[in-house]
Order: structure tokens, then sequence, then C-alpha cells
């Protein structure tokens, strides 16, 4: 029987994969923002696991919100790295140093 | 084993697998691949937890929009990702450690954790609360229209801000183009540009 516990420990796990996934691929901003969509997934099944297992609507509704925002954080992170790709000719992080003063 | 049981450990495993693969894989289009079966195999699981409508609204907003986008920008930009690639292994160790201390944070957190007063978890999931027969896609409108029905604007707004934003930052004048120009077109004046001429027959033009 699938309780609680087993779709938390699967969110869990999912989470840290997507913090292990910055730390590996600290030079490359496209695999960071795909790693942060990992860490919303996570987040996601924890809030939906839990309003399933409470019987109250209201993680479902707060997962439609992280939704929303994660498209647009996806939506203006592509933007920028395109912008800067084409002003730069390359997606090092290290490079972004332009507004270092 | 259930086959619900097994369908739950199946979605976890692609999902676990979908997400180490997108982390570790050479190609960024290959992660992008591996990411779109996280993203199913997650919306696999909501489906068993009974929230269809979250599970549909993650496939057609992650995996049939923003996925594309992910994409399309792997696609287009011209970059040399083995050379981004070559020193994954450098970081490895720090990566290693720092997931570790967090998994370990998280058991321990776990460890202490107990539920507050006045609920209760309940043996399997439910799509709805009880009390109303209504769906979960139906009784989740009557939620998001009624009670958060501000919060949900807000939704929309902060959607048509990036919208407007991603345009701003990615569109570019060029220079060298033609390009029509409405108002110098309507600011036209026919007596400057054509001139009338009558000509006489026989005569031609001089």
């Amino acid at each position: 029987m699938v309780q609680l516990e087993h779709y938390l420990a699967v969110a869990a796990t999912l989470f840290v994969i997507g913090i292990f996934g910055i730390f590996l691929n600290r030079k490359n901003v496209i695999v960071i923002l795909m790693s942060i969509e990992l860490v919303l997934l996570a987040v996601n099944i924890n809030l939906v696991a839990f309003s399933a297992y409470l019987g109250d609507l209201t993680g479902q509704v707060f997962t439609l919100f992280i939704l929303t925002v994660a498209a647009a954080e996806a939506a203006i992170g592509l933007a920028i790295l395109v912008c800067f790709f084409r002003n730069r000719g390359t997606i090092r992080v290290e490079d972004v140093s332009n507004m270092k003063g | 084993m259930t086959v619900v049981d097994f369908v739950f450990f199946l979605f976890a495993l692609c999902l676990l697998v979908g997400g180490i693969f997108t982390v570790v894989s050479r190609s960024p289009v290959h992660s992008v691949l591996w990411l779109i079966l996280a993203f199913l195999s997650g919306a696999g699981l909501m489906v068993l937890l009974g929230a269809e409508f979250v599970a549909m609204l993650l496939i057609i907003v992650y995996v049939g929009a923003v996925m594309v986008l992910f994409l399309f920008v792997v696609m287009m930009l011209d970059v040399d990702f083995a050379e981004l690639r070559a020193e994954m292994a450098k970081q490895l160790p720090l990566a290693l450690v720092i997931g570790l201390v967090l998994i370990m944070q998280l058991a321990m957190a776990f460890g202490s954790w107990e539920l507050g007063g006045g609920v209760a978890i309940l043996d399997a999931p439910v799509a709805t609360p009880a009390g109303t027969g209504a769906h979960n896609t139906a009784a989740l409108g009557m939620l998001i229209y009624d009670r958060y029905f501000l919060l949900f604007q807000l939704a929309g707004l902060i959607l048509l801000v990036a919208m407007i934003g991603a345009i701003v930052l990615t569109m570019r004048h060029r220079r060298d183009i033609k390009r029509q120009d409405i108002l110098q077109q309507m600011y036209r004046d026919p007596k400057k540009t054509m001139e009338l001429v009558d000509i006489e027959p026989g005569q031609g033009l001089k």
C-alpha cells in the first residue's frame, strides 16, 4: 500500500537530484535552468501528495501558482540567455560579469 | 503488491532516472528529453494521487510549452557544449557533498516531523474533499474562481509580465534590412511624389 511517506521520499530524492544538478553543471546555464525545473517539480509533487492525503484541495491551488511562476521564470531565463548569447557568443556563467562595477 | 503499487514504483523509478540523466547526460538535447520523461512520470504520480487537473496541466504547460522552448533554445544556440561538459568532473565532489548533506538534512527533518493538531493523514489519497460530489477539476475550479480569485488574476498578470519581458529582451532592430514604415506611408503626399503631365498627341515626352 502506497503511503504519503513514499511520495515524500520520491519528492525529496528528486529535490536533491535537482540541487546536485545545479552544482554539477555550474558552467552551463541551460542545464541549471532544467535543474531548477526539477526542484520545482519535486515541490509540486510534495504539495499534491499532501493535498491528496489530507483531503484539502488548497495544495493543488498552490501547485497551479508554482507552475505559473516556473513557466514565467523559464521564459524570462531563456530570453536572457538568448540575449546574452547574441551579445557575447557564449553562455559560460563566469563570463557574466558585465555589471561587476 | 497491487497494481497501484506497481504503477507507483514504475512512475517513481522513471521520475528519478529521468531526473538523474537530465543532470548528467552529455548533450543538452538529451537532457531536455530526459526532463520530458521526468515530467510525464510526475504527471503519472499526480494522476495516481487523484489530482487529474494538475497532472494534465503539467503535461500541457511543461511538456507542451516549456520543454519545447528549451529545445528551441538548445538547438538554436551554437554553443560548444563539450567544452562546458569537460569541467563536470571537477565539480563532482562538491556536488556530491552538497547532495549528501542535503539528503541527510531532509532525513533528519523527516525524523522529527510531527503532524500538526487537528489534521489526520488519510489511508488513501482522495481527489476531492469529502462531502462535495464534484470531480477534481470542478472542485478545483470552484476553489480557484471563488476563494483564490485575486491570486488567480495575479498569476495571469505574472504571465503577462513574463511574456512582455521575453519579447522585449529578445526583439532586436536590425538596421541593414528594409522595414515597412506605416506612418511614413500614410503621410506621403501625392502632390510631392506625383506629377501629372499632359502629353500632346504625336509629340511624346520632351
